[in-house]
């Protein structure tokens, strides 16, 4: 059994010697599967410990110090699979969950594609991503720390009435996955943020938005006061909302929601989708998607990143790689099963992108506004709505209302729709304004024309 | 029922070798001066799933999780700790930690006593072993033969089998012992369907607090596929939905998601508690037009969304939040109903050990009123007649909710016309049930998929209405 160490500069003592456990426990599993009869399986485990503190009107609401383990074993007779899972990780339950899996088994049926991926796409050499940055924080200091966030929230502005609340929160892990062709590997991880959400009042009506920071390291979050004032001002900004009539213009999505305007492009180019025909980008490879100059790509080794992985769900190795090149669709992102079903290989991204990355733009939030010039400015999405297989799109919404560049009032209480093709197809520009916190790089994005339906 | 507290003691407890005597001292050390409350809610849930596709049984799951959530509370703040270790030491360093939250005090000596009757909406069975694998791996096989056979345009066919059982045992330091063993099953049928250059997909499914056996009754999985392939073609003819505010009909059942999405969150204790909803401070007031009552009820026989006793001991029962218009009741758990100096409701609920309960809902639905359906729609002149849906959300500060339609059609002149695309409606809570302007006579519950999200925690729920005539909605449509 190989084992593929991490960058030792990287690992505490305490980190090598749970690496070790974990190691042992999948040895353990793949092992006992192997006893059983399978004739292959892979595991996974993993275990994490985490502190998270919550205040509420400058005093401490509460305190949850968090431990999990986790273990998850498949197993294969041949082309049948079975699959099993426990958060207890002695002996016996190790036991008990190969039997389960191995039961499962008996009853499922053969499928070509189920298996291991080949062995030489697996992630022998395991780069040091630098995720793994403990934070010995006291119970008291995290309380300091939330006060101080929520503090700041609401003295910036006398209508901010009431909060919610301020939270700060702290995890550290350890996972490791293995499976029968040999291949084993596992990092530590760490991942903190503090939250802040308050509520405006006006006399007129209440509102309320939120602001938060999260990071690998401590020293990367942003400064609490900073997250404070973030939320206050766009709790602020929301009061006196109002429906707008109805009409088609042109949208400005802010950065964050453009975001989520690629996690749709993602889930659209997944393997899972293309096989089962559940994508409206099905028929649209080697097509014009996007305008000339977007790019779509991923960072999976992004020191620190949020979402930064060696290897992807299937043990494959992960590597920086785009989809979308000069608006032109160029692949489709692939675990080993969905590229074994489209008679293709697996690109490592079982369980999606990491990282995701669009070229950012010359114009600052102000020049999009200018650029926009009449329209909508969109700042908060709400309810599901996006049809994955049609590209169908229609959503709550609230933002701004903009005339000539400049914001007039604020927008809530409409919807705004269309469809994904159209909306990619009609991206006019992307900005520079890449100011939220999160694994995605882009700014805010001006589609050409939506539907909005109001009063 | 003595018999649910002897199954949950031999699950959840004999395992452990944990004693009556471990069991008091650990509630006693939550317990002080300081402390106004504490529990110890151990669990054991055992999960397994099935999924179908490609006419193959594809894959299977099998889930074990336990543990334990020790919670302290002083005042308005909480202190926790979990673990899924279930041995003193580790529990006992977890009671620590969650006592920490109030300084001060020595540890309590707490004794156990004795459970309270509870009811019996469902019985303490494990619907994992309510049929053998080989017929489960049947069901399914028949399930996607029925779809596929219904209509050539069937192309794709998902499948799968959940079944739960999940077994929770809290003691706390008023000195009670409550215990609940919890089936939940699902069924679940998505379908694709394509016909020329145009593909769509419909999901159905049904579940119930029963075993499998309910599934094959009544026909009721088979009718699942139909109504999946049904609702799959109807959205092969959709054509763009209108945009714009207008006389919205919702069908009986799962539109009930307006109510869970409209008033549900916004009358949940904690919100209203510390002022952040858009129904805080309104108890007595008019929020709804004449002739509209909603109650939250957990004491629904065999439903997804019922429990026989929340997770905090307390027994569910139905409230009435809304009656004839006027705001009436919150939804309350043990720590915001002391804090708003109300009794419990019954509604504090955990996604699981690992998680700190909330007001949640139950099965949230709207009493049936007068109207025939047919009358109602007859007395629309233009408006849209939504009857099936996907999800909702709300933002309970600023009453805004919206909920997506997954199947409508246009009114014109009383009569249903042509299907329209999903659209997502969005209103405004405090104020959309003041235009309700007819209620139907055909109240009913969802057929038992709901899964409500709130702060992270996922917990299945119930919804139901009868047939609805709103007065203004706005539909998100791209037809202007």
């Amino acid at each position: 059994m190989s084992i593929t160490d991490p960058h030792p500069a990287a690992l505490a003592d305490s980190d090598k010697g749970q690496l070790e456990q974990l190691q042992q426990i999948i040895d353990d599993l793949l092992g006992e599967a192997r006893r059983r009869g399978a004739s292959a399986a892979e595991a996974v485990v993993s275990n994490s410990t985490g502190l998270e503190v919550g205040v509420r009107l400058g005093e401490v609401e509460t305190v949850e110090h968090t431990r999990d383990h986790g273990l998850g074993v498949t197993v294969y007779f041949g082309h049948r699979k079975g699959s099993a899972s426990t958060s207890d990780l002695s002996r016996a339950a190790l036991r008990d969950a190969v039997a389960q899996a191995c039961t499962i088994a008996t009853h499922t049926q053969e499928d070509p594609c189920n298996g291991l991926p080949p062995a030489e796409l697996m992630a022998n050499a395991i780069p040091d991503l630098d995720l793994s940055h403990p934070w010995a924080i006291s119970v008291d200091d995290a309380v300091r720390l939330a006060i101080l966030c929520e503090d700041a929230a609401r003295a910036d502005d006398p209508r901010i009435t009431n909060s919610e609340g301020a939270s700060v929160s702290t995890h550290a892990g350890l996972q490791v996955y293995g499976n029968s062709n040999g291949f084993i590997g596992g990092y530590p991880s760490t991942r903190h943020s503090l939250s802040c959400a308050v509520v405006a009042d006006d006399g007129d009506g209440m509102q309320r938005d939120y602001w938060w920071s999260s990071a690998r390291a401590a020293e990367d979050l942003e400064e609490a006061a900073a997250v404070g004032r973030r939320a206050a001002e766009r709790a602020v900004a929301r009061l006196g909302g109002r429906s707008i009539g109805t009409c088609k213009v042109p949208i400005l999505f802010q950065a964050m929601l453009a975001a989520g305007l690629l996690r749709h492009l993602a889930a659209a180019i997944s393997g899972d989708n293309i096989y089962r025909k559940t994508s409206f980008l099905l028929e649209r490879l080697g097509e014009q998607l996007f305008p000339s100059g977007f790019t779509l790509s991923e960072e999976p080794h992004k020191p620190r990143g949020l979402a930064s992985a060696p290897f992807d769900s299937d043990g494959v190795a992960t590597r920086p790689q785009a989809f979308v090149e000069d608006g032109v669709l160029t692949g489709w992102s692939l675990g080993h099963y969905a590229a074994c079903r489209l008679g293709l290989q697996s690109t490592g991204n079982a369980g999606g992108l990491r990282n995701m990355r669009v070229p950012l733009g010359e114009h600052d939030r102000d020049g999009m506004l200018r650029l926009l010039g009449t329209g909508l400015y969109v700042t908060d999405l709400m309810g599901q709505g996006v049809n994955g297989v049609t590209g169908d799109y229609s959503r709550g919404a609230s933002g701004f209302w903009v005339e000539d560049g400049i914001i007039q009032y604020p927008v809530e209480e409409i919807t705004i729709a269309s469809n994904l093709k159209d909306m990619y197809a009609n991206l006019v520009a992307i900005g520079n304004d890449c100011d939220f916190p999160g694994s995605t790089t882009t700014g805010s994005w001006l589609i050409e024309e939506m539907t909005i339906a109001g009063s | 029922m003595t018999d649910t507290l002897a199954i949950a003691r031999s699950q959840v407890l004999a395992p452990t070798g944990l004693t009556d005597g471990d069991l008091d001292r650990l509630i006693g050390a939550l317990h002080s001066p300081a402390i106004d409350a504490a529990d110890v809610y151990f669990q054991h849930s055992r999960l397994q799933s099935w999924v179908l596709e490609d006419g193959i049984i594809k894959d299977g799951g099998f889930n074990i999780e336990q543990g334990a959530g020790l919670r302290a509370i002083s005042g308005e703040k909480t202190g926790f700790a979990y673990s899924d270790e279930l041995a003193m030491p580790a529990l006992g360093q977890a009671a620590d930690a969650a006592r920490a939250i109030a300084r001060g005090g020595h540890a309590g000596h707490v004794q156990i006593g004795v459970q309270l009757p509870q009811q019996a909406l469902y019985a303490p069975m494990n619907p994992i072993e309510s049929l053998p694998d080989a017929d489960k791996v049947a069901l399914l096989h028949r399930v996607d033969a029925e779809a596929r056979k219904l209509d050539p345009r069937v192309t794709q066919v998902i499948t799968s089998l959940v079944a739960v059982q999940d077994t929770m045992l809290v003691i706390s330091d008023d000195g009670r012992m409550s215990a609940d063993v919890r089936p939940l099953i699902r069924l679940s049928v998505s379908v694709v369907v394509e016909a020329g250059d145009r593909r769509e997909r419909a999901s159905s499914g049904g579940g119930a607090r029963r075993g499998l056996d309910y599934l094959l009754a009544e026909d009721r999985a088979l009718g699942f596929a139909r109504e999946a392939v049904r609702q799959a073609l109807v959205n092969l003819e959709a054509d763009e939905a209108p945009a714009g505010r207008m006389t919205v009909v919702l069908g009986p059942g799962w539109p009930g998601v307006l109510l869970h999405e409209a008033v549900g969150h916004g009358l949940e204790g904690d919100f209203n508690r510390k002022g952040t909803s858009a129904f805080a401070g309104r108890i007595g007031e008019r929020v709804a037009a004449p002739g509209v009552t909603v109650v939250d009820d957990g004491t629904l026989e065999g439903r997804r969304g019922s429990l026989n006793v929340d997770d905090e001991g307390n027994p569910t029962q139905c409230t009435t939040l809304i009656e004839d218009g006027i705001l009436v009741g919150y939804m309350q758990d043990r720590l915001n109903a002391r804090l708003m100096r109300v009794s419990p409701t019954g509604n504090g609920r955990r996604e699981s050990y690992a998680h700190l309960p909330m007001p949640r809902m139950t099965n949230t639905y709207m009493l049936a009123g007068e109207h025939d359906p047919e009358e109602i729609i007859a007395s629309v002149d233009r408006g849209l007649y939504a009857v099936n849906f996907g999800g909702g959300q709300v933002d309970i500060t600023s009453g805004k909710f919206t909920f997506s339609a997954s199947e409508a059609y246009l009114i014109e002149g009383g009569r249903i016309g042509r299907p329209v695309k999903g659209a997502t409606l969005i209103g405004n809570g405090p104020d959309v049930l003041t235009r309700v302007s007819m209620i139907g006579n055909d109240l009913q519950l969802d057929t038992g998929v709901g899964t409500c999200g709130k702060e992270g925690q996922s917990v299945p729920v119930g919804v139901g209405q009868p047939t609805l005539r709103v007065d203004g909605l706005t539909v998100g449509g791209t037809h202007a």
